[in-house]
């Protein structure tokens, strides 16, 4: 990641820095364009991310919810009459009653939710890529097949697989033919968390795939030839050339796939709408209590989106953290 | 990338390997090469199945054949394609649609573009931290932000309209586009930039005029993750369009699943009617995925 790699060398050998106001002055001076190319981003994001942050977060601290929230019924406009009641709501969620069915079983359910797609999509990619790295006749049209589950809109897809997991749907057919066991995808718990994470292998692999057939294409192939020549066996190759070449592609593949499954929004909605509250990850879990249920419950809704946020932050601080130490390490 | 190799692998530790044959390097023997074609086969009808099932569906008539896949045989037919076409607000939809991805394509990789230039290329107050910024915006929760959103939508009048729409789609495509472009820009030698600021140019024309066209294949890609991005919303467009006059295709399918009544096979057709021009997009630009996105990542 950028982030990481760049921070070492400015740092340091500089000589006093000169004050604020005056650092600001000579740096619009010399990169007023690059502020220019940066303010629409600056502006959008400011606008439609940082002040909705900023309210939900206020939001998060009040019992606000769509019976005491600003409307307009017809002509008539009510103000709102939600108060600040502190911290109340997260000390709800993390330990008020029932809170383990309310939030600790969502949380568990999302860490493995998130461990297991992103290992199951990682190494299918993975696999997919090295054997389509070989010199295979076919090699494009391959490539064409199996990016298409991300070329067809995800809703699409997703509205596809759940016709094909219904009860009597192709699945199950396909089971029973085989003299497996049909489970009930999408009514038994069980059942429903096992089609949710294969349906998201399913729409993840193809980004995986790419990106890991990129970074494989951009291994020299002196350093096979090299190997071959010492004699590495092919699990040689694999771990000291393959899997080294890959790290950092692989780091930010992985990282963004951590980000993305853990705010899955789509497979799990569409796939099971609003029922299925086993099934349910913390987002989409989230969601439903500010927009799934009557009356909406927008306070403890943001509160879970704050949640996840610090969950995410805090991971993505250790990943670096890990990431910059192997890399001292493998120096 | 190749800096991290180890010496150890080098060194001739390894047990003598068989007898070379005589091969050219990169070719697998013939017994690999028949089990890569038989995973390859295998993993690219699971691919492609769900998405040849829901079209085979749509070929059928009636709103329960999904439970019998079999009987459609005997009766295929087009007539879910010619209700939803001629019967539904398909045609509105479907420009709507185009309309919106296809503002926030130009919008969402115009912005991301410029702002990984001056990312990749200057050394700006704030420029780690803005790329921070926008890796953190992927993971805030759009349950968080759909509230507050909608709220200054209304207050800015752009709410049930094209424009908010649009905007809304480039601020989460927007972040992950930089970071790709941030990527393939730094594979660009600095010294074309240089060249052309001796040359005269601005630091805009140098921009426009020198990168941009370098640029291409990782353009490709942002503009794909882009459409596809906006052309599939669900969330965001069926809370902030209002009017079935506006609905873009996500949010008119919906439309055909109304609490009574589930008419299957006609959003069997519509999916299919959606994916097409998706398809099409993808296949403009799947040339450059692999190198578009190798760039951006590799070198992020």
């Amino acid at each position: 990641m950028a982030v990481a790699v760049q921070g070492a060398p400015t740092k340091g050998s500089q000589e006093p820095r000169p004050g604020l106001v005056a650092r600001v002055k000579l740096s619009y001076s010399k990169h007023w364009y690059a502020y220019a190319m940066v303010a629409p981003v600056v502006i959008v994001l400011g606008v439609l991310v940082g002040y909705p942050l900023i309210n939900g977060f206020y939001l998060t601290l009040t019992d606000a919810n769509s019976l005491n929230s600003a409307r307009t019924i017809g002509v008539k406009e009510i103000p709102a009459t939600y108060q600040y009641i502190g911290l109340h709501n997260y000390a709800d969620i993390l330990w008020g009653p029932g809170s383990y069915d309310r939030f600790w079983s969502h949380f568990v359910w999302t860490i493995a939710w998130t461990v297991i797609c992103v290992t199951l999509t990682y190494s299918t990619g993975l696999a997919l890529a090295l054997l389509m790295n070989q010199r295979l006749r076919g090699r494009s049209f391959y490539r064409l097949m199996l990016i298409l589950p991300w070329a067809v809109p995800t809703f699409v897809t997703i509205f596809s697989w759940r016709l094909m997991l219904a009860d009597g749907g192709v699945v199950n057919g396909l089971l029973g033919s085989l003299g497996l066991p049909e489970p009930a995808w999408l009514s038994d718990p069980l059942a429903q968390k096992a089609a949710a994470i294969l349906v998201n292998t399913w729409v993840g692999v193809p980004f995986m795939m790419v990106s890991l057939l990129g970074g494989l294409q951009s291994i020299p192939g002196e350093l096979y030839e090299a190997a071959e020549m010492d004699g590495a066996t092919a699990w040689q190759q694999f771990r000291h050339i393959t899997l080294p070449g890959l790290r950092t592609v692989s780091s930010t593949v992985v990282l963004l796939g951590v980000i993305w499954t853990f705010n899955q929004f789509a497979v799990i909605f569409l796939l099971f709408g609003n029922g299925a509250p086993d099934a349910q990850i913390l987002v989409t879990w989230a969601y439903r209590l500010g927009f799934g249920q009557q009356p909406r419950d927008y306070a403890q809704s943001a509160t879970y989106g704050v949640l996840l946020l610090s969950i995410l932050i805090v991971f993505t601080s250790f990943y670096r953290r890990w990431l910059a130490r192997n890399e001292e390490a493998s120096r | 990338m190749t800096a991290t190799i180890e010496e150890t692998v080098l060194t001739p530790a390894a047990p003598p390997a068989r007898p070379p044959k005589v091969r050219r390097r990169g070719e697998s023997s013939p017994l690999v090469r028949a089990l890569s074609h038989g995973a390859l086969v295998m993993a690219s009808l699971v691919a492609l199945f769900p998405v040849l099932y829901i079209g085979f569906i749509s070929l059928g008539p009636d709103k329960m054949d999904y439970l019998h896949p079999g009987q459609i045989f005997d009766k295929i037919t087009f007539s879910n394609y010619s209700k939803v076409l001629f019967e539904t607000d398909f045609a509105s939809w479907f420009l709507n649609s185009v309309i919106v991805a296809g503002g926030t394509t130009v919008f969402g990789v115009m912005v991301a573009a410029t702002t990984g230039y001056a990312v990749s290329r200057m050394r700006f107050a704030g420029h780690r931290q803005l790329m921070w910024t926008l890796l953190v915006t992927q993971m805030f929760p759009i349950a968080v932000l759909i509230v507050p959103m909608y709220t200054i939508l209304a207050s800015l009048k752009l709410l049930d309209g094209y424009t908010g729409l649009i905007i809304v789609y480039s601020a989460t495509t927007v972040p992950y586009c930089a970071w790709l472009l941030k990527g393939y820009f730094d594979t660009i030698p600095v010294e074309i930039d240089e060249a052309g600021r001796v040359d005269g140019l601005s630091p805009f024309g140098t921009f426009w005029r020198l990168i941009i066209p370098l640029a291409r294949p990782g353009l490709a890609v942002a503009a794909f993750y882009s459409f596809l991005t906006a052309w599939a919303e669900v969330a965001f467009a069926s809370t902030f369009l209002l009017s079935s006059s506006k609905y873009t295709l996500a949010v008119g399918l919906q439309t055909f699943v109304s609490q009574y009544e589930s008419q299957w096979n006609l959003m069997a057709a519509t999916s299919v009617l959606i994916a097409l021009p998706a398809a099409l997009v993808f296949y403009l630009v799947q040339r450059h995925l692999v190198t578009g996105l190798t760039a951006g990542a590799a070198k992020s």
